[in-house]
């Protein structure tokens, strides 16, 4: 039986919910507004674009893909690509092996050292050494310059540590009985049955894991000298903050007249990835939010 | 049992506890060829020279305004946000609206600032906006330190505003709907029943954000100021982080960066824990 209220709106209330509407509403649209700017800056006519100043929500001009054929032409998009694809892809991999076995070691009451090494992982959240102190331990380790310098010292956080833990201390001890019983060993046990259970969080820890390798930036500007190695935001850095061109010496006239239409075309070829992707992910970043905040 | 504990506790070993070794940069004359057995001691030198130096106190100052603007509008934003949305009934338009507010926050920062350049370069969108206002003729405005600080917290709301509503969203959906009806029969208006039921009710939520917005008070934004500043606007922009950087690897004084960085590690974790016990003393809720 559906319950209906049965308090009528005051005039005062009614007034408030207008406003509040219309200021949802535009929160909601300021949000989307530069970005629509851009992707329809990025349609548009170059010459028209350089010499716009408002904001645009339908490209000027004529609209066409010149500026997305100049973009994808440049071989650098596509090394970044190539690059940040791998770092996500691996990163996401090394951390959820390393989180899920961290998280089910921590939660086995039969650890003994459990506590000691909670707090010896837990003290690191409080106090690091440093910016100049870690690169001087991944230099000496000699993996400043590889592709392992932008995925093992990220490798593993507290926070993903402890809420792994948490999910992996609700499965009941019994689960984990049984198999061994069975004569489960333990990796076995952890990706068999405990892995499966708690896929939510998982898939959390690697949605969050991956979006963050995605927009990673400076670890390759401190451990990265080499640009056959740089993910795609640092090409990005170089062509939109440093303002560097695309092209060489000889071309550079003519880049130099389409620069905005370049950068919006570059932007959005990094964006719309994720762009799309991100409503269907709602759900569990949502879900991951909550329970980040529920400390173990 | 134990062996799979070994690669993460080295890990930890390696990669947190050894830089933390490392801080012993800081009481020396570090040079790379020597390493640090071989340099020569200098102990609280760079940590004086820091305090004294013209930058440090335009560092310091710049950290802490730029902290305290972004916690003056980028904390309650979210918060306000949440509450409004608390308030629609209608859901399609609840979730649009929640939507389309998340997109900003997974830009990439690099994409973020590329933005933002284009906004306030001479002939963008917000200078020219700006210009129009102001009645001041169009400018580059991050050439312009005055702007700055603006432009950096308006930018962090705008990203910031919907992600950081979740949060808040959850937590008003836990607050029992029993008080609020018991509230009415009571003759409570609407605003009255946010502030007596909906706030204490999110207050726990919400203390428990401002402790970790705390921690990291004096590593502010260092990733997009250094994306976004330049010399021209050093007078606002530079921050401890970023003076920390210039220094190591502009500079390679590793001996000085690394003693203003464990300032900066020392003074969070302070801040943190000083928070921590404020908020455990005066109500029930605290991280630790």
């Amino acid at each position: 039986m559906k319950i209906t209220k049965t308090v009528k709106n005051s005039p005062s209330r009614i007034i408030f919910m207008i406003f509040n509407y219309i200021i949802i509403s535009a929160v909601a649209i300021l949000c989307l507004l530069p970005i629509l700017h851009v992707f329809m800056g990025s349609l548009s006519d170059p010459a028209l674009l350089e010499s716009n100043s408002g904001i645009i929500v339908w490209p000027l001009g004529k609209a066409s893909l010149l500026g997305y054929k100049y973009v994808l032409q440049y071989r650098k998009i596509w090394i970044g690509y190539r690059n940040t694809i791998f770092y996500v892809v691996a990163q996401c991999f090394i951390t959820g092996l390393l989180t899920v076995i961290g998280g089910y070691v921590l939660s086995r009451k039969r650890f003994h050292y459990r506590n000691v090494v909670m707090a010896f992982i837990s003290f690191t959240m409080l106090f690091n050494g440093g910016m100049v102190p870690t690169y001087m331990v991944v230099k000496g380790l000699k993996l400043t310059d590889t592709y392992l310098a932008l995925l093992i010292p990220s490798a593993m956080s507290v926070f993903n540590i402890i809420i792994m833990r948490t999910a992996i201390a609700g499965i009941p001890d019994s689960l984990e009985e049984s198999a061994c019983l069975d004569g489960a060993g333990e990796f076995t046990i952890m990706f068999k049955i405990i892995l499966p259970l708690c896929k939510a969080t998982f898939a959390v820890l690697i949605l969050f894991t991956a979006v963050g390798k995605w927009n990673e930036w400076f670890s390759a500007l401190l451990y990265l000298s080499d640009e056959k190695r740089y993910p795609l935001q640092m090409f990005l850095r170089s062509l939109l903050i440093k303002n560097e061109s695309m092209s060489t010496a000889n071309q550079s006239t003519s880049m130099q007249m389409y620069k905005t239409l370049i950068n919006y075309c570059a932007i959005m070829v990094a964006t719309i990835p994720i762009l799309c992707a991100y409503p269907f992910a709602q759900k569990y970043f949502v879900h991951g939010v909550m329970i980040g905040s529920v400390k173990g | 049992m134990y062996i799979l504990c070994i690669p993460i506790v080295a890990w930890y070993i390696i990669f947190c506890y050894v830089p933390m070794t490392g801080i012993l940069m800081g009481f020396q004359n570090f040079s790379l060829t020597k390493g640090i057995f071989g340099s020569e001691w200098v102990g609280l030198k760079h940590f004086r020279d820091f305090f004294s130096s013209p930058y440090a106190s335009r560092a310091i100052f710049n950290t802490l305004a730029l902290s305290f603007l972004d916690l003056l509008f980028n904390f309650p934003a979210p918060i306000i946000f949440a509450l409004l949305l608390n308030e629609v009934v209608h859901k399609l338009f609840k979730r649009v609206t929640q939507t389309l507010s998340y997109m900003p926050y997974f830009i990439s920062m690099v994409v973020m600032c590329g933005i933002i350049v284009d906004f306030t370069k001479s002939g963008g969108v917000i200078s020219q906006l700006v210009a129009t206002i102001t009645g001041t003729e169009v400018q580059n405005l991050l050439g312009n330190a005055s702007y700055f600080r603006s432009i950096y917290t308006v930018s962090n709301v705008w990203q910031g505003i919907g992600f950081g509503s979740i949060i808040y969203v959850a937590a008003l959906s836990s607050v029992d709907q029993e008080l609020y009806e018991a509230a009415r029969i009571d003759g409570a208006n609407r605003w009255k029943q946010t502030l007596h039921i909906t706030l204490p009710g999110i207050a726990s939520t919400i203390i428990i954000m401002l402790i970790l917005k705390m921690g990291s008070m004096l590593s502010v934004g260092s990733e997009k100021i250094l994306l976004l500043y330049n010399p021209a606007t050093y007078s606002t922009a530079d921050v401890i982080s970023t003076l920390v950087y210039r220094k190591s690897f502009e500079e390679y004084n590793y001996g000085f960066s690394t003693a203003v960085g464990l300032f900066n590690s020392v003074v969070n974790t302070s801040l943190l824990l000083l928070t921590n016990w404020i908020s455990r003393k005066f109500s029930e809720t605290s991280l630790f």
